[in-house]
């Protein structure tokens, strides 16, 4: 792969510990596995049964990725053109090369209003570059609207999903967040459901009604007329969108869709592959500011150009943000998606992360999968995660010098590229039954007996027959 | 017909009963199994832990050893998807256009033990004896990779005798995926104990699937459980008589 010199890799929330670390310390955690195992098992449940209604389903998958492709072949075009039809609507358009300038770019506009306050619709681009954060540094407090993220916020928690951000915790955890850093809730909340989401209700009303900056991401922004267009589950998202006067959209680079028409595709496979259902309850389009509103778009690209440029990377650009694949993966089941260290957890972000940042700042996440396909089957833009997984392997394998791993991999091929060195090697396989019984094999034998090594080959069995 | 065995090198070296399994089940139906003695291994392992360029070698070794091969038979969905969806795109990424060549031959001629005998020899009741409860794993790349489908329940369904128990949660991967057991062992072995439960909660003596990768992982845990239940590959059971 060619790297172009001065080409921004990603910063922001995108690397963490070693996977195998970090997996290693969630998986001993009970309680988070009983959660994940009964939410992914919920909502795989339901994706099955809907997508399984659309005799359609194969051809919306193929349309989704070749509109994709398309887009992102054409990307410089596009980009231009969705910029002259923002501009043209009254829309200001700013560009960041990364996660500091595009902090820099809105931290500025926010101060510029002079509040003190935000309020956020959910946004994977706000997470990744750690825009809260950057907010909090210059005084303003950003309150999550979303629910799932109001929890993870007030529980000084991190997103562990992409849709479902507070899928690690269950109800009875929520209520404690809610009683102990919630202000003015109700002591003698339950952990109903529906009592949960009154006390956030209550709570959100009153900032709905009270800050006057409000900052989106988008799901879908269209070129041709500058369209953006978020979707949700709540209305929250709406009541910022439309209440405060000033909204700043933060938009990844690789968001667009040619047209108008094209979002008949995507709002057919993004529900339906993310929560569920036939349709969204709230879908939002805003083309331009509404009346006496000052609207802002900054396009991020935070790595997204460095994936690009990889012919076989870089079609994790696809990716709709639905979570499919994070509810599918049994690795994400068993570890859940802090394990991942990034804003963009399970296979996709196995294969996201690291692109964004370059391998060598994610060296373990393209291990941390067993390529048991299930990712790229229900993928609704038909990434294929696990050749992409290989691939960055590879990619890995290569930056690092010799290492004991490559030193032995490579005596293997050597044996294995030539049958009378391959049958040497393999009978000495004999010599390895008394081994096989005591000594162990790190990480294989804390778990699992080793097989004990055959009297004779299956070479030597069909020679001598 | 003539059936080329690649047996594979796991088969080869640690499981020969499973390659033995397999050459006198295709006897018994009838046809002649030659084993090309220059094949060694398909260099999944190289492949999927991030040395393609090292794997090279190995897959130009399998595709010399099978150049005269009608039909090539692996009893292993897992190896028999690497020959048909990697080989000759490691090869040309590699820049090497006449191994992909030869390599997209190689593939087009590869079965997997059960699309072999359900699809080419369109035989599902093989005259197999097997009187055990039985639960079948579909491994992962026999599923999704090669999309054997329902062919080896066919098969296990036709055995005379056998009872075989459907297992929960079976599509689930068992946690094997080569070197992901070592690097990751810890989801690894969390993947591995709720197959087991699965396992277990059948009753079922015998754990069987199509890859002995899979069925050494399981088998493994199985084993140091002390649960009695045999891992068995499917050439196994079916080469089973009366």
């Amino acid at each position: 792969m060619t790297t172009f010199l001065g080409m921004p890799t990603g910063g922001g929330h995108l690397t963490g510990e070693p996977f195998p670390k970090a997996a290693k310390h969630a998986l001993g955690n009970a309680q988070l596995r009983r959660n994940l195992a009964k939410a992914t098992g919920t909502i795989r449940a339901k994706r099955a049964n809907v997508v399984g209604e659309l005799p359609d389903w194969a051809e919306l998958r193929a349309a989704g990725a070749a509109i994709k492709d398309e887009v992102l072949a054409n990307l410089d075009e596009y980009l231009v053109r969705f910029e002259e039809a923002l501009t043209s609507r009254g829309t200001h358009v700013h560009w960041a090369r990364d996660a500091d300038e595009a902090n820099r770019i809105i931290t500025g506009l926010v101060k510029a209003t002079g509040t003190r306050e935000v309020i956020k619709v959910k946004s994977m681009a706000t997470v990744e570059i750690g825009l809260n954060e950057a907010l909090a540094d210059v005084g303003v407090h950003a309150v999550e609207t979303d629910l799932a993220e109001l929890i993870v916020q007030l529980g000084n928690d991190k997103s562990s999903h992409i849709l479902v951000p507070a899928i690690h915790r269950n109800r009875s955890e929520i209520r404690e967040v809610f009683r102990r850093e919630m202000p003015g809730v109700d002591p003698d909340l339950t952990d109903d459901p529906r009592a949960l989401a009154e006390a956030a209700r209550k709570h959100l009303r009153h900032k709905f009604m009270t800050v006057d900056v409000a900052i989106s991401g988008a799901n879908f922004g269209v070129a041709e007329t500058g369209a953006l267009v978020v979707v949700e589950s709540e209305g929250n998202g709406r009541m910022c969108l439309t209440l405060p006067r000033t909204l700043i959209s933060v938009v990844g680079i690789e968001k667009l869709v040619p047209s108008w028409r094209d979002l008949e595709v995507f709002l057919q496979l993004l529900p339906r592959s993310s929560t569920g259902e036939r349709m969204n309850p709230y879908t939002s389009v805003w083309t331009g500011p509404t009346e006496g509103q000052t609207s802002h778009v900054v396009l991020v690209d935070n790595g997204r150009t460095a994936t690009l440029a990889d012919p076989d990377g870089r079609a994790a650009l696809r990716c709709i943000r639905c979570s499919a694949c994070l509810n599918s993966c049994p690795v994400y089941e068993r570890t859940g998606g802090h394990a991942y260290g990034s804003t963009y957890p399970g296979p996709i972000g196995a294969v996201l992360s690291p692109q964004l940042t370059g391998v060598d700042k994610n060296p373990t996440l393209p291990f941390a999968s067993s390529l048991c396909g299930v990712c790229y089957d229900v993928c609704p833009v038909a990434i294929d995660i696990p050749s992409m997984l290989v691939h960055l392997r590879e990619r890995v394998t290569e930056s690092k010098r010799a290492t004991p791993e490559s030193t032995a991999m490579r005596a293997l091929a050597w044996a294995m590229s030539d049958a009378r060195r391959w049958r040497r090697l393999i009978r000495l396989g004999k010599f390895g039954r008394v081994a096989s019984r005591h000594v162990p094999l790190p990480g294989w034998s804390t778990a699992r007996d080793l097989p004990q090594p055959p009297k004779e080959t299956f070479r030597d069995w069909w020679e001598s027959r | 017909m003539r059936v080329a065995l690649f047996v594979t090198c796991l088969v080869d070296g640690l499981f020969p009963d499973v390659g033995k399994a397999t050459v006198r089940l295709l006897e018994r139906l009838g046809h002649e199994v030659v084993v090309p003695s220059a094949q060694t291994c398909c260099g999944q392992m190289h492949i999927n832990t991030g040395y393609p360029g090292q794997a090279l070698p190995v897959i130009r070794n399998h595709v010399e050893a099978f150049e005269r091969a009608d039909v090539i038979v692996a009893p292993s969905g897992s190896c028999a998807g690497s020959v048909r969806h990697q080989h000759a795109d490691v090869a040309r990424k590699h820049g090497d256009r006449k191994l992909a060549e030869a390599a997209e031959s190689t593939a087009k001629r590869t079965y997997e033990l059960s699309e072999f005998l359900v699809d080419v020899l369109q035989v599902t009741d093989v005259g197999a004896y097997f009187p055990h409860r039985v639960t079948y794993h579909p491994t992962c790349h026999s599923l999704r990779v090669l999309k054997v489908q329902d062919r080896p329940l066919k098969l296990l369904k036709a055995v005379e005798g056998i009872d075989l128990v459907e297992l929960p949660s079976a599509e689930t991967c068992c946690g094997f995926g080569g070197t992901f057991a070592l690097k990751n062992s810890d989801t690894s072995t969390a993947m591995l104990g709720d197959k087991m439960s699965a396992v277990l909660s059948t009753k079922a003596g015998v754990l069987t699937a199509g890859d002995s990768s899979c069925l050494m992982h399981i088998g493994g845990g199985l084993s140091r459980l002390r649960s009695g239940v045999r891992p068995l590959h499917l050439a196994q059971i079916l080469e089973h008589t009366r």
